[in-house]
This record gives structure tokens, sequence and C-alpha cells, in this order.
């Protein structure tokens, strides 16, 4: 059978499941609609999470941005982990005890602000926002590529698919077509890493096999990797390439942002009980690491086998470099893609790939072998994932499991942000502050209403993508990592923190944020608006804009300390709620409204 | 001001003391083991990695999970030592 032929029917299989789930899993009251009825098991609702989580990027671009960064790339590998025990320490088991409905309507309550509630709905909207733009992107892209369809209609079946479970099921339908999309793509993303890992290592486990023994010369995997690349002109694999300032910033700016997504924190209101929700953040991170634990070997060993295929021989040796018109046909078919790209500077018919922006190494390579620039113009971080069955050589269905893994990975994490924009839209804005008075019917309406809304407005923005949507997932984290994390942190380890301490911290954590970002990135992204050139001579204190959110985070946690020394405190009651959410005891698996 | 024995205030303690803990310890092998001390880590080899290679793109991740799981057990021995457990 052919390998489109393959595709459409492995696709169509899971699209028929997450389907049938959504018929099964209706909503009929907005607690199933928003928390999926808290009837979630602790293990289904991680399982769940890590699907939320994982998007297109963990799935499609982390492995390809490891590859090419190597060492450097572990601040996404920590940060996107890390922020896990933050998240069960310091928010999931008390926002579970609070027992509402969203993030926003926390910070409302607690802060006894509506203004504090709208300031959160402004930060959830547009963090959700921009982040559901690569998603959906991420579903025309894998449509495209494996399928042969247009990239608009992928992504009309996509935006059709989320829209039958999501706006049936709300919470309840996404969270069974999460638990099912998890198992796609952690099936479609290891059984490529095992295969490979055994070809190379012997090994079958890629976390083991990267520590282990190549089976050609019996040298260490990533010995031979740091070998091969400096032999190019690159820099060594496991070396640190960015300042110990940046990474370490990076990385906080990571966790605290994951820990304050607000579409991750309402999957812990779906558990039963506040203890459910600690062990609950604990398999979410089991499922996710199984995934970010083989992505480092999938990166460095796609890259090695990468080199080898262009560089069968020594280096200078004319015949060690590989002749084009002796391609795989893997190299062939990704060229059409526009992915990768191969330009003939020599004119010898064989492909060289090296770093020329090394000077030394570029102006021997000119003088001794007469390379002429490197030649593979361009290398997509995504190939290294989505081409790894072909490299590997392995069957036609594992290559059709990828793009089932990749859909899933994309439209579990699209499924949780847009239920994360519409329940702050139909909950936060319009109940709580617009029209109190609503029925729960009317509400289970109006929510349904508003998750077809975002699925068209997220449908539009991935049509007509804006040209800065690569750059804005910094951006999103930034204002979760600077606005919502603190403002939740602080609404539970400080009884002293009141409504005027929370708005101001929270208003000065956003916008340092943004304003640091633009100044070195342009005003809302608007290329030449920038105020400042973006390297590292004029990065303040030498932090990337990328860094900034955890600096944002610290200047609103001592806004609020301050404002709220001169402030009076928050009255008796509030003290009281905080009390309470403290204690596990008293958590209703059902909530009064 | 001491808070009376087995109190919710004295939980909240508990509770504290463990949480400083477990995130000393979340410091200490990303922050610390991953970036800051990565290069004389590096001189240490475990099979093919070099050490702070492998708390940066494996070890911290164990970890972290270990510590979710471990603060999640001890603080159900808390809930139920200070009853304010659930049920």
């Amino acid at each position: 059978m052919d390998l489109q032929t393959l595709t459409f029917i492995v696709v169509g299989a899971t699209f028929a499941l997450y389907i049938g789930i959504a018929i099964w899993a209706r909503a009929s009251a907005t607690g199933e609609f928003y928390v999926a009825g808290r009837g979630v098991h602790p293990v289904a609702n991680g399982m769940a999470t890590a699907a939320d989580w994982m998007s297109a990027a963990s799935f499609i671009s982390m492995a390809g941005l490891i590859a090419f960064k190597g060492y450097d790339a572990s601040v996404y590998l920590m940060g996107w982990t890390g922020g896990y025990v933050l998240l069960a320490m310091l928010l999931a088991p008390y926002l579970r005890k609070f027992g509402k409905y969203t993030v926003p309507e926390f910070i409302g309550d607690r802060y006894y602000s509506q203004t504090a509630r709208i300031v959160a709905v402004i930060c959830l909207i547009v963090a959700s926002i921009t982040y559901v733009i690569g998603q959906m992107k991420g579903v025309g892209v894998a449509f495209s590529r494996f399928m042969e369809v247009d990239y608009s209609t992928g992504l009309y079946v996509g935006m059709g698919i989320v829209f039958v479970y999501a706006v049936l099921g709300g919470m309840k339908g996404i969270t069974y077509t999460q638990i099912a999309q998890y198992v796609v793509l952690i099936f479609a993303y290891t059984v490529p890493a095992v295969f490979i890992s055994l070809q190379l290592t012997n090994n079958p486990l890629p976390q083991l096999g990267l520590g282990s023994t190549l089976t050609d010369g019996g040298t260490h995997m990533l010995e031979k990797l740091d070998q091969v690349l400096v032999d190019i002109g690159f820099a060594s694999y496991t070396a640190q390439k960015g300042t110990s300032l940046n990474l370490a910033l990076l990385t906080l700016s990571l966790m605290i942002g994951t820990a304050g997504l607000p579409h991750v924190i309402v999957r812990f209101f779906t558990v039963p009980k506040v203890r459910d929700a600690r062990a609950s953040a604990g398999w979410a991170l089991v499922f996710i690491a199984i995934l970010y634990t083989t992505a480092p070997a999938v990166g460095a060993m796609a890259i090695y086998n990468m080199i080898k295929t262009v560089q069968p021989g020594s280096i200078g040796a004319a015949e060690g470099s590989l002749v084009y018109n002796d391609r795989p046909s893997w190299f062939a078919n990704w060229e059409k893609t526009g992915l990768l790209k191969f330009e003939d500077k020599n004119g010898d018919g064989r492909i060289q790939y090296y770093n020329d922006a090394n000077k030394t190494f570029a102006a021997k390579a000119d003088t001794e072998f007469g390379w002429k620039g490197n030649e593979l113009t361009k290398i997509d971080n995504d190939i290294m994932v989505l081409a790894n069955p072909e490299i590997a050589g392995l069957p036609n269905w594992v290559i059709a499991l990828v793009a089932a893994g990749g859909l899933a990975a994309a439209l579990s994490t699209a499924a949780g942000l847009l239920l994360a924009i519409s329940s702050a839209v139909s909950h936060d804005l319009l109940k709580g502050v617009f029209k109190p008075n609503i029925s729960e019917k009317q509400e289970l309406t109006a929510a349904r209403v508003a998750m077809g809304g975002a699925i068209l407005v997220a449908g539009y923005l991935g049509l007509n993508p804006p040209g800065f949507a690569a750059q804005v997932v910094a951006l999103a984290f930034g204002l979760a990592a600077s606005s919502l994390f603190p403002a939740l942190m602080m609404g539970i380890f400080s009884k002293r923190t009141n409504n005027s301490a929370a708005v101001a911290g929270m208003l000065v954590g956003l916008i340092s944020t943004l304003v640091y970002i633009f100044v070195y990135k342009g005003w809302f992204f608007i290329p030449e608006t920038n105020n400042l050139p973006n390297t590292p001579d004029k990065w303040l204190f030498g932090i990337q804009p990328e860094s900034f959110g955890a600096v944002g985070a610290l200047l609103n946690f001592v806004t609020a300390w301050i404002v709220s020394k001169v402030t009076a405190p928050p009255p008796e009651h509030i003290q009281h709620l905080v009390e309470d959410i403290r204690v596990p005891k008293g958590a209703g698996s059902a909530t009064a409204h | 001001m001491s808070a009376p024995v087995g109190s919710p205030q004295q939980y909240w303690q508990a509770n504290l003391r463990l949480l400083i803990i477990c995130l000393i310890i979340w410091f200490v092998v990303s922050y610390g083991f991953g970036i800051i001390l990565v290069e004389p880590l590096n001189s240490i080899q475990i099979g093919g990695y070099k050490l702070g290679f492998w708390f940066a793109q494996q070890g911290s991740i164990y970890v972290f999970v270990a510590l979710i799981f471990y603060y999640a057990w001890r603080m159900n021995k808390y809930d139920r030592e200070f009853h304010v457990h659930e049920d």
C-alpha cells in the first residue's frame, strides 16, 4: 500500500476515535463543560495534562532545536518540565481546594476585585491566543506535508474535529480525547526513536542509547558527535555556548511560565480531591518525561545521522562528500517541501555541509578543500522528527503514525487552550461581570457559543498567521510568568497581599515584560519599530528578551510587597478564605455558585 | 508566637518546611548541576555521558518526577497527622 493511502487510513482512524469519544462524553451541565464534573482519575488527568501541554512544537520542533543547539537546548528540557514541580507544590492543590471553574475567578475572588479578574482575563486571552496560532499552523502543516492536502483544507478539517468534541463535550470531551491523543503521540514519538537507538548503539532505550557506545567503532555516541561537529567547524555538541545568566533566567522564565499557564492549571480542577491534584501533577510529569527524555536522543542521533549521510568519508577529500545525485530518497522528498535546500556553490556536484560562519575553518576549507560555502542552505528544525523514520529506513506505517502523532499533539493543545479562552469569556466576562443573573442553562449555551467563536478566531489566525507568530510563544510564557504566576502564588502564600497590591503587581509585571520584549523586537512585533537592536551588547545586564519573564515576575513580587506594606490588609473573610484553601479538609466534589 | 500543637497553623509550617527542602533540591539539580556547575561536573564521565550534561538533559527531569511524588506522599501523611485530610 502506498504511503499516502496508509497515512489517510491511520489519521482517519484516529479522527474517528476522537469523534466517537466526543459523542460518548457529551457535557450536560456547566460543571461538566468547565471541569469535566471533577471526576477525572489522577492518572487519567496526568495523561490528559501531558497531551494538553505537549504541543506541535514539543512534538515536531523540539528535537530539531536540541540537534542544532546541543547543550544549550537543555533550558527547554528543564524549563518545560521543572514548572510542574512548582505547579504541584505552589499552586495546583490549593487552587483545586478553592474549587471554582477558572483561573481569573480565583484571582477575582481572592483579591475581591473585578479589576483584578479582568486583568487576569486579559493576560489569559493574550497568552492563550498567541499559543493557539502555533497549534493551528501545526495542524495545517502536518496535513499539507504528509497527505498532500492543501494547507487551508487541512486547517478546516482540524477545526471541524476540534469543533465536534470541544463544543459538544467541553472539558469532559477534551479530557477523554486528550488521553487518546497522548497514546497516539507518545507511540508515534518513541517507536522511531527506539529503532534509531538500536541501529546506532544497539540499546533499545534512547535515554541509555545516547550515553552508549556506537555499534561501529566503539566510541561513545556523544564523544563522537562532539568530534564530528568540531571537524566541520561547529561548536562541540555538549559544550555551553550562551552565558550562564541567560541560560538560568530563560530556564526560570519557562518554569514559572509553565506553572502560570491557565490551560494547564485548569486541568488540575478536574480531579476529585486535593490529594489527587498533587499526585496528578506527578503523573503528568511522568508522561511528559517519557517524551522529554527521549527528545535529546532523537536530536543528537538525527544530527549525527544527517552529517554522516552527507559527509560519509574523510573531510576535505573529494570523495568524502556525498554526490548530490546519489542522495537518499528522504533527502529528495524533503527538498520538495522546501524545508531542506541544497545549493552547489563550488559546482563539484557533491554536498558540503559545514559552518561557514566560523572564519578560520571557512578559510581553511576554501584554500585546502576548495569549498565555497555551506551548501545545505536550509535545514528546518522540524525535519529532525518528521524525517526520522525515513532516515532510519522504517516501514511506511511508522511514517503514517508520525503524521497522526503530530496532529494529535497540535489538536490536544489547541483544544485545551480554546477551552481556557471560552470559559474566560462565558464564565468570567459574561457570567462574572456583565450578566451575573443568567441561568446555568444559558451559561452552558454561552460557553458552547464562546467555544465556537474561539475556534473561528483561531482558525482565522491560522489561515492568516501574523508574521510574528514564531516570536509570540516567548510572549505567552513571559506574560504567564510575569503576571499570573506571582498573583496566584501570593494569593495562596501571603495573607497580607490585598487587592491594590495584586493589581499593581500584575500590571508592573505585565507592562515591564511587554516593554522589554517590544524595545528589542519591535512594538507589537512590527519590524523596524524596535528602539534598540536585539544584540547581546545592547541587552540590559545582558538579559535576552525571551528570558525577561523571570525578571518581570520579580518586579511583580516586589511591587506587590511594597504596595501591601502601605495599604490596609485584606478584609477578615478573605484572610479566612486563604486559611481555608491551605488545608485539604472540606474540599467538595461539587461547587457552589 | 507558637501555634497550638496539631493546629492548621502547624500543618502549614510543616508544609512550608517540606516545600523549602523540595525546592532546594529542585534548584540544585537544575540550576546548580545543570547550569552553574556544568563545566566542572562535565569532567566526570558516567558511561558515555558527561555528568553535567546528563543532569541538564536527563537527570534533572528524573529528579523532578521523584520530588513531586515524594512531596505528594509526605503531604498525604501530614494531612492525616494534622487531621486536615479529606473525607
